[in-house]
């Protein structure tokens, strides 16, 4: 008699930004299938930038994603501004490195303690965890509240951030403005330092996959605005050569497009590829810190992703206290902005991973196309492969205990589906 | 004593009806009531909690999921006890705003009082512009916020 088949499925995947399902088809006592389901919105906002002034561009793409808009900005303004030959002076590189900064504080705070740390630690969520671990939550709220405060200041709000513009910023912060935030950043780092000491000592699964991870580098710091693209495997190429070495696909299941390398296989975007590829980038103080925490750049274990993004917390408010101190008050808020005809391409590092964008600008500077490849989608291939080990390994296990082992890996890598929805789902009573 | 008033519109614009919180917390600006402070938000819901500290009287106006009938406007008190859990299945986000409100009551940071008002939607298409209900029960909804607020600042 054949043995039975059967169709495991997640409807709604929890504490992940954005709508996501999870099918895993078992037959014959194996797993012969496993989608990961991303709904996401198919190529709307690359319609919806086509006619619209290249200016236009880093507002419009910042909606895209609530949770990281600093990123699809970032990688939108560089983008526009190497189609159109701009470069920014220093302190101007260096208040746009400050925004990123906070950026990577909010978003991987939110992560580690509301979305990740329950895993763990055996709760089904964040408030139930708040009452045995209340210190730690108030911790990831107090890191929020220190990424948030550099947004506003230099963001001009904290969601869908709007005072960045091509050539620089509508608006440049004063010293003083900044200086009145060296206090803020100081206390956060220790915050995140307790917090990546908290993590460190979760019980982590037994997992490592020899995967291909691609980050950005540059000369002489950790990446986060620009560098070139480097992989594990030997792959260095300039971000305009992106679409050179990577190719996007689509797949049946999934309203995104899911990509791979060209020369063939996946690979792994995220805080801990950018940590294995740029460890010797890091500060000092962090590197002492992964030592002390007992982890390297030899790292293979997603799950072990929670001490990185603490770690790149660490070495985020540090970066915000040294770019404050060193902050030269730039010569203006904005360089010269040219339109041309040309396209740019620009990639930054998003809290989730390399974020590319590319841009076809006619003579007057309007958008003829625009592409754009978020980090998710690039691990998408990746996350199925360890779902297909995971899902082997535990197939005698409950379905419920599966189905979690199953989502928590997909947490691992903190994916964030844009153009997430926020509405209330109701159960009305027909009386 | 002046009680702090905040109305914070929760929504995503590009998301068809999901944007009615919005579009209520815009026309509300419009109105220019004094003292009234009006919030959008539409990413990350655990910021509610910064920015409804201090706030006396809060009200969040937010899309609800389809359920037969697009732009009824239920109203909810979370300070009369948990919102039901399968509330946050709706929210795409990580963490949602039932989590949140459930969050800031554990920590003691739930305003003194709060009212959400949740609209029900037709459909969340990306691109869309409000359904024509939900479009008609945007004046609805900032009319009884009104004389809600009304209220408070007479008692």
């Amino acid at each position: 008699m054949p043995m039975p088949t059967k169709t495991i499925r997640v409807d709604y995947l929890t504490r992940v930004e954005g709508e996501g399902a999870l099918e895993l088809d078992i037959a014959g006592g194996a797993v012969s299938g496993v989608r990961l389901a991303i709904f996401e919105p198919p190529r709307f906002f690359e319609a919806l930038l086509r006619g619209r002034g290249g200016a236009e561009a880093p507002d419009i793409t910042a909606r895209i994603c609530g949770i990281c808009p600093v990123a699809y900005q970032m990688s939108a303004v560089h983008a526009i501004e190497a189609a159109w030959g701009i470069a920014l002076d220093p302190p101007l590189r260096a208040l746009r490195r400050l925004l990123y900064c906070g950026e990577w504080i909010e978003s991987h705070a939110l992560h580690i303690v509301m979305l990740h740390a329950p895993d763990f630690l055996g709760f089904p969520d964040a408030i139930s965890m708040a009452a045995a671990h209340g210190e730690a939550v108030r911790q990831g709220l107090r890191l929020k509240q220190a990424g948030n405060a550099l947004l506003r200041l230099l963001g001009g709000r904290e969601i869908h951030p709007v005072n960045v513009r091509v050539g620089g910023f509508y608006r440049v912060p004063t010293s003083a403005e900044l200086a009145s935030l060296a206090a803020t950043m100081a206390e956060a780092r220790e915050t995140a330092i307790a917090l990546a000491r908290w993590v460190a000592g979760f019980p982590f699964p037994d997992f490592a996959r020899d995967y291909e991870f691609v980050a950005l580098r540059n000369a002489d710091e950790y990446p986060m605005n620009n560098g070139r693209i480097v992989s594990s495997r030997g792959l260095d190429i300039a971000v305009a050569e992106y679409e050179g070495a990577f190719a996007e696909r689509h797949v049946a299941h999934s309203t995104a497009l899911q990509s791979e390398r060209r020369e063939g296989g996946n690979y792994f975007v995220g805080p801990l590829a950018r940590f294995v590829l740029n460890y010797d980038r890091l500060s000092p103080s962090v590197r002492a810190l992964a030592e002390e925490l007992g982890i390297g750049p030899g790292c293979r274990n997603p799950y072990q992703s929670i001490i990185v993004r603490a770690l790149e917390t660490v070495y985020a408010c540090e970066e915000a206290e040294r770019l404050i101190a060193l902050h030269v008050p730039p010569a203006a808020p904005m360089a010269p902005v040219v339109p041309r005809a040309g396209t740019g391409s620009a990639c930054t590092e998003a809290p989730r991973g390399i974020l590319f964008h590319r841009y076809d600008l006619d003579a007057e500077g309007s958008i003829l196309a625009a592409r754009i490849v978020p980090p998710t989608s690039q691990n998408q291939a990746t996350i199925e492969d360890d779902l297909r080990i995971i899902a082997t390994r535990d197939l005698a296990l409950s379905e419920d205990v599966l189905r979690d082992h199953c989502e928590q890996a997909i947490r691992n890598y903190d994916p964030c589906i844009s153009c997430a929805t926020h509405f209330l789902r109701l159960t009305v009573n027909r009386g | 004593m002046t009680v702090s008033r905040l109305v914070i519109g929760i929504g995503n614009p590009d998301r068809g009806d999901d944007a009615v919180g919005i579009a209520v917390a815009r026309g509300l600006s419009q109105r220019a009531l004094p003292g009234l402070r009006i919030a959008e938000t539409g990413g990350d819901m655990l910021g509610l909690l910064d920015l409804w500290a201090g706030a006396g009287r809060v009200v969040l106006v937010d899309a609800a999921g389809p359920a037969g009938r697009p732009g009824r406007i239920h109203r909810l008190d979370p300070t009369a006890g948990a919102l039901p859990r399968d509330l946050s299945l709706g929210s795409t986000h990580g963490f949602g705003l039932a989590e949140t409100l459930e969050l800031a009551r554990t920590l003691g940071r739930l305003p003194p009082r709060i009212t959400i008002l949740a609209i029900e939607a037709a459909g969340f298409a990306h691109g869309a512009a409000l359904s024509a209900p939900v479009a008609a029960a945007v004046d609805e909804a900032i009319a009884l916020i009104t004389a809600d607020l009304r209220e408070v600042s007479d008692a």
